[in-house]
């Protein structure tokens, strides 16, 4: 299938509006025919389900939690973009679409980044419009800080927990439209399949994860937005329970995956403490604009420090390498996350890292809380502070933080076109679960906005375009196709309770998270990869002769929830390796450690590497068919990223 | 290990634990012992090791409910040794580490228990009527689109802070399983204290209050009666003041309703 990315003629500022004007619009008497499925109520979901409430559709909302607000989102912290430049310091749509397309080295459609900057500014207006409590000035204006390696303070935020107030802001909106009858509601309820009828997406298969019931709905479109892949590692930032089965079952059924190898480590994270850790905890990027990232300068000095022959405190400020501030001085302690995370690896691969593992390097506060107080510190910073307390049980008012990289984002996800529709018709993806906007590196606070944009202000818009197209006609489960992806779902559900086998699907995540992290982690090589995809394919082939679950499919069962997303994570990861091998150069968060520059950054290939990876789905155990679409910069100059 | 206490000794553990298999059936108490735990780990990672005993023995692993594992997704909720979230103030189950713990304890771990709160199985209940109380009217009535630049309605910074505050509840439950007469009042009075607080808010500010009390009551949770469990045992410090003035909101309302019905 040739891949037709839909991008709207005309200049690049002008094609977003041209396309609203030339999408069809459903007729409002006819809105209230139309059912839409959104599976996932982040924030993604959730303003997608409310904006499409609103304008008259039927909203069926699916989530797997019990409650819309516990969705991933909730977690982020730091902040949410937006090209408002209220601080009168230069910003504007064209530099937050220029500096996303940079900081995502060249590897995403400038169309859609375009778009994404330019619908910015709504989204804040939205959110204070909810009640979104802000952080404000003393004026009583909105307040911004600089955030993520930015050089200009774009970054809206509520204390350190934005993504929170933004999730309780659209699930408010959402929670309206429930209250209206326009939204039915389904928590507790996992997607398991896609169904299609006539070669459109049609409904969905779901999992009562109370009752363990199997349910078909039907729908004239599916929207998914079910969040990010980034637990394939096991160990990463994500929520325990994020895991990429909805995305996956919509791919096996012909919907293209994009960019998978395509993953963010997130520099600052608290580092692992032990075998037995389940998940990594962030510290919100937000630090590095008044934290101070260092390793001792001598590598004798790091192994007495980690034997704990030396404290923190006894070094010296000149036996201090701030290894960022000195090979960045531009950029500094504020560089991009992949050359943060790639840095920080490389101090520990010298020797040099901190902490009883030498897996860490410190991210100090002396000189800032010298500076400003305390008390000025926890205003900013408070909660983080504390929760990296109560983790490691060291203050960081005296002691600087230990950090170490950790997965965090991926940038990959389902192909999508400028409409967000992925090459299912009638199936789109929004959020973290599409590839769109972020290229091979996402910059600090713009997956807010990206979920955000696409949920309010674009799928409203083109899910439109394609069901003025589509007749006005009840759905019903009733066809074949859905009687036959419930049995698929079931014998699935039967398969993984018989095999009563040996090991955990813990002890199988694990295991698959070790490889995905030593051979398709921060660096990766051709060896390597090869390696690993022989070990993901042996791993799969033990999970389902030796995976024990226990209990049965009739009631709450955690186990099996959890069998059934590592069984597809077992797929995924085999993918993730073959678009790494596939992609012989480095960029963003993909580092070829074949393809760099004498001084040890990333060297892209735009001759050969301008392109986006759709992989399809051939059939199981088939190599997966690489498609591409080319990628075309006429607004901006590709230029190897310097933060010099 | 990395921690701050590398000399810290593994400890090992009773565990009374309830387990249920569902609703319609009652439950018990049921004692496990885990071994090896390190003071490191988090409380969810201690009942981690647990599962994975019980997987290996070929035992129904204990249901609770968990996500994000770092204070904020209000999805984690035990009822450990009597105390909503256990014994550190200020923490959620999942931010609770074992060095809070030692060596030879016996710990009680229990769902929470709310008539408006029924048990799914083990330690996970269904709080579903907080998205009920919410869908009565917490929020604002806004479209998307159409809505005037953020910056054209200011908001002074100490109003915007103390709706910021009232606005953390992560809807976790502690403060109605801390309370005698579970209660809801503080997880409601936190949402209407935002929306009250903020001019935003101040269209809907009496059907609001009027509608979301009426939920409350509804769903069948008990009256406050001013003790204050609640706020002391809330993980993310949601303050009392929240109830006063939603008290306060609730007499302006019924004394000047615009419900005309
Ligand atoms: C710790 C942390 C901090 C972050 N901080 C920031 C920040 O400061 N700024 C920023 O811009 N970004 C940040 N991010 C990234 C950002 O939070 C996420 O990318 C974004 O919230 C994803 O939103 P989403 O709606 O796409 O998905 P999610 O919020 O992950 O929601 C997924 C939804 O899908 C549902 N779901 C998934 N699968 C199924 C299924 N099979 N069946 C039914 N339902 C399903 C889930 O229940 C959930 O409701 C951070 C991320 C992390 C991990
Ligand atoms: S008020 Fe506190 S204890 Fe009650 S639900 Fe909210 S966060 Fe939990
Ligand atoms: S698991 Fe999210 S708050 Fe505890």
């Amino acid at each position: 299938m040739l891949l037709d990315s839909k991008i709207p003629e005309g200049p690049l500022a002008e094609k977003w509006d041209k396309h609203k004007f030339n999408v069809k619009l459903v007729n409002p008497a006819n809105k209230r025919k139309y059912d839409v499925i959104v599976v996932g109520t982040g924030l993604a979901g959730s303003s997608a389900a409310a904006s499409l409430a609103e304008l008259g559709y039927n909203v069926k909302a699916f989530t797997y939690h019990d409650s819309p607000r516990r969705a991933h989102s909730i977690a982020a912290q730091g902040g949410i973009n937006a090209a408002k430049n209220y601080q009168n310091d230069g910003d504007s749509v064209f530099r937050l679409f220029y500096d996303t397309i940079k900081g995502g080295d060249y590897r995403a459609r400038e169309a859609n980044v375009y778009r994404l900057a330019q619908v910015s500014v709504n989204i804040i207006d939205q959110c204070v419009a909810q009640g979104v409590p802000f952080a404000r000035e003393y004026g009583g204006l909105l307040a911004n800080r600089s955030f993520g390696g930015a050089q200009v303070s774009r970054t809206f935020y509520a204390r350190g927990q934005t993504g929170q107030q933004l999730l309780l802001g659209a699930y408010s909106a959402l929670s309206r439209q429930v209250a209206y009858g326009k939204v039915k509601l389904y928590t507790r309820s996992e997607m398991l399949d896609l169904v299609m009828v006539d070669g459109v997406a049609r409904g969905i298969v779901t999992r009562n994860v109370l009752t363990g019931e199997i349910e078909n709905h039907a729908a004239h479109a599916v929207v998914l937005a079910t969040g990010g892949y980034g637990n394939v590692f096991y160990l990463s930032t994500n929520a325990k329970l994020c895991n990429v089965t909805a995305a996956w079952r919509a791919h096996k059924k012909g919907a293209y995956f994009a960019n998978p190898c395509f993953t963010q480590i997130h520099p600052t994270c608290i580092p692992v403490s032990g075998d037995y850790q389940s998940k990594l905890t962030l510290m919100s990027e937000s630090l590095r604009n008044d934290g101070r990232v260092w390793v001792p300068k001598t590598v004798e000095m790091a192994q007495r420090l980690r034997k704990g022959e030396i404290r923190v405190q006894d070094i010296q400020e000149d036996d201090r390498d701030y290894f960022l501030e000195r090979k960045y001085p531009a950029f500094g302690n504020l560089v991009p996350r992949d050359v943060a995370s790639r840095n920080a690896k490389m101090m520990c691969d010298e020797g040099r890292g901190v902490g009883s593992t030498g897996l860490a390097v410190y991210l100090d506060f002396a000189e800032i809380i010298q500076r400003t107080g305390a008390e000025a510190v926890s205003q900013k910073y408070g909660n983080l502070f504390a929760m990296y307390e109560k983790i490691t049980g060291e203050d960081p008012y005296k002691l600087p933080m230990r950090i170490y990289p950790a997965v965090h984002y991926t940038m990959g996800g389902l192909w999508v076109d400028y409409n967000l529709q992925t090459t299912i018709p009638g199936l789109y993806a929004t959020g973290e679960c599409n590839f769109s906007d972020h290229g091979a590196n996402r910059l600090g606070a713009s997956a807010l906005m990206q979920g955000l944009a696409d949920g309010y202000f674009v799928i409203p818009y083109t899910i439109g375009d394609y069901l003025a197209q589509t007749a006005p006609k009840p759905v019903d489960t009733q066809h074949p196709a859905f009687a036959e992806a419930k049995a698929g779902v079931q014998a699935r559900t039967e398969q993984l309770l018989a095999i009563k086998g040996t090991r955990t699907p813990d002890q199988f995540h694990k295991a698959l998270g070790h490889i995905m992290w030593e051979y398709c982690g921060m660096a990766r090589n051709a060896e390597g990869l090869r390696h690993a995809k022989t070990e993901i394919q042996r791993l799969r082939k033990e999970f389902w002769s030796d995976v024990r679950v226990v209990g049965t499919g009739e009631e709450l069962n955690q186990t099996l929830e959890k069998a059934g997303r590592v069984a597809d994570f077992l797929e995924l990861g085999e993918l993730m390796v073959d678009d790494a091998l596939a992609r012989n150069e480095s960029c963003g968060g993909h580092f070829r450690e074949e393809y760099q520059t004498p001084e040890g950054e990333a060297l892209r290939d735009d001759e050969n590497f301008a392109y986006v990876a759709a992989w399809e789905y051939q059939g199981d155990n088939q190599p997966e068919k690489l498609n591409k679409e080319e990628l075309t910069f006429e607004n901006v100059k590709l230029t190897q990223r310097s933060y010099k | 290990m990395a921690g701050s206490n590398p000399n810290a000794k593994p400890m090992n553990l009773t565990l009374n634990v309830w387990r249920q298999p569902n609703r319609n059936t009652e439950g018990r108490i049921v004692e496990y012992k885990v071994k090896d735990i390190s003071p490191e780990m988090s409380f969810l990672e201690m009942l981690d090791v647990l599962n994975e005993d019980l997987l290996h023995a070929g035992e129904d692993p204990v249901a609770f409910d968990h996500d994000c594992r770092e204070g904020i997704c209000g999805s984690c909720d035990l009822f450990i040794n009597g105390r909503s979230h256990g014994p550190e103030k200020g923490t959620t189950t999942c931010q609770l580490h074992m060095r809070k713990f030692s060596d030879g304890d016996t710990i009680t771990i229990e769902p929470w228990r709310a008539n408006a709160f029924p048990v799914n199985k083990d330690l996970s209940v269904d709080r579903s009527a907080f998205d009920r109380i919410i869908q009565a009217g917490g929020y604002i009535s806004v479209n998307t689109g159409g809505v005037p630049d953020g910056n054209e309605i200011p908001v002074p910074k100490e109003i915007a802070d103390r709706a910021f505050e009232a606005a953390t509840c992560i809807a976790c439950g502690a403060c109605v399983a801390a309370c005698k007469n579970a209660s809801a009042m503080l997880f409601v009075s936190a949402k209407v204290s935002q929306l009250a607080l903020l001019p935003q808010g101040h269209a809907e500010r009496k059907t609001r209050v009027e509608n979301m009390v009426a939920q409350m009551d509804k769903e069948g949770f008990g009256a406050c009666t001013n003790i204050g469990s609640c706020a002391a045992e809330c993980p993310v410090g949601i303050s009392l003041e929240n109830i006063a003035m939603l008290n306060r909101e609730f007499i302006v309302a019924k004394a000047t309703s615009n419900n005309l019905a």
